[in-house]
């Protein structure tokens, strides 16, 4: 705190580059931020995205804690899930079967994706790059089974956000706000796992032999995963 | 999440692991992937065999924290990773925790409230 106010004189020598004067003005602002001072131990890519995906914890932690309070507060019971997401397959109501098969997708995608990491530190990268696609198409599959259920929802079931025939109101708020936005996310990661693959295969990376950007694109579709595991838990089973 | 760091230290992973990056054996991620589809197995039969009240959310919850757990440890080499990096990433959604517990109060008052106003 009082190392801030003390005049620059005063202060004790940093021990790294001490003798070159900081520049003023904006080209300091930027020398100041970029001094090569690392706390993480890995490129500036896996922390920064490290860093998004916290960010983005806190944006689905939130929409969870919300989707709890209307949940716990609301008077009018709550629909069952396990029976609003069942499929009529063979003349009988199987209870989240489309959920289940969705939860199975998104799980086959991240076995796909570690290997798709694995194989591209290997520097196979036709491999890799092939099971970056495989991994996106699981994703896109997962999207239209996120579309074929709102549609059923929507149209069969007359599930609105503001209401919905089957109890509580905010069922309909919260289940298209939590989904929805994962939806986005694993439309987003699709997109960003197709640019990263294409990139592989044509060899984008064999010059400098760094593939940490699989890793990287791998950190975020395991993430989507990961959001799945806890919307599956506490939205669909509970 | 103690299991993989156990069998797998963290430091001899890591001096191996950042020389090309994060690089572990497939056979590795086919058992994460195979112990995964067996939570998933496990958590969707809690609710076919209609499991209720404290039974199936201790339930749900232990599947759902071992998938998490497995998912970040393994496939986002989390388990590898410096401390610096575990502590910045994973403490941090602890804040989660805290408006968990404040929110789950005030939805508790919320309800008595209507409850006694609005039926």
């Amino acid at each position: 705190m009082s190392a801030v106010t003390l005049p620059l004189h005063e202060q004790a020598p940093a021990p790294t580059a001490a003798h070159v004067a900081p520049s003023a003005g904006l080209r300091g602002l930027v020398s100041d931020w970029s001094s090569d001072r690392e706390a993480f131990h890995v490129s500036w890519g896996k922390a920064m995205m490290w860093i998004f995906l916290l960010s983005d914890t806190f944006i689905f932690g939130s929409f969870l804690t919300g989707y709890m309070t209307v949940r716990t507060s609301t008077t009018v019971p709550w629909p069952n899930p396990s029976e609003v997401f069942a499929l009529h397959v063979a003349g009988k109501d199987i209870p989240l079967l489309l959920i289940a098969i969705m939860t199975f997708i998104l799980i086959s995608s991240s076995g796909t994706m570690a290997m798709a990491v694995n194989c591209a530190y290997r520097r196979d990268r036709v491999n890799a790059a092939a099971l970056m696609f495989v991994t996106a198409a699981f994703g896109e599959m997962f999207v239209f089974m996120q579309a074929f259920e709102w549609s059923k929802l929507i149209l069969d079931e007359g599930v609105r956000p503001w209401a919905n025939p089957m109890g509580a109101a905010q069922f309909g708020s919260a289940f298209f706000m939590i989904t929805g936005f994962h939806g986005l996310h694993v439309t987003a990661g699709v997109i960003y796992l197709i640019v990263v693959a294409t990139r592989v295969l044509r060899g984008k990376y064999e010059k400098s032999g760094n593939y940490q950007i699989v890793e990287i694109a791998g950190l975020y579709w395991h993430f989507v995963d990961l959001v799945w595991v806890f919307i599956f838990a506490l939205f669909y089973l509970w | 999440m103690s299991s993989v760091t156990t069998t797998t230290p963290a430091t001899a992973g890591h001096d191996a692991g950042h020389a090309v990056g994060q690089q572990h054996p497939i056979g590795l991620y086919f058992k994460i992937w195979g112990l995964l589809f067996v939570l998933s197995t496990l958590s969707y039969l809690v609710d076919y065999f209609h499991f209720h009240g404290l039974m199936r959310w201790t339930l749900i919850l232990t599947f759902m924290i071992l998938k998490a757990g497995l998912i970040v440890a393994v496939f986002m080499h989390m388990a590898w990773e410096r401390l610096s990096l575990i502590y910045a990433i994973l403490v941090p959604p602890l804040a989660l925790l805290v408006l968990v517990g404040l929110m789950w109060a005030e939805a508790d008052y919320t309800f008595l409230t209507r409850l006694i106003f609005f039926r």
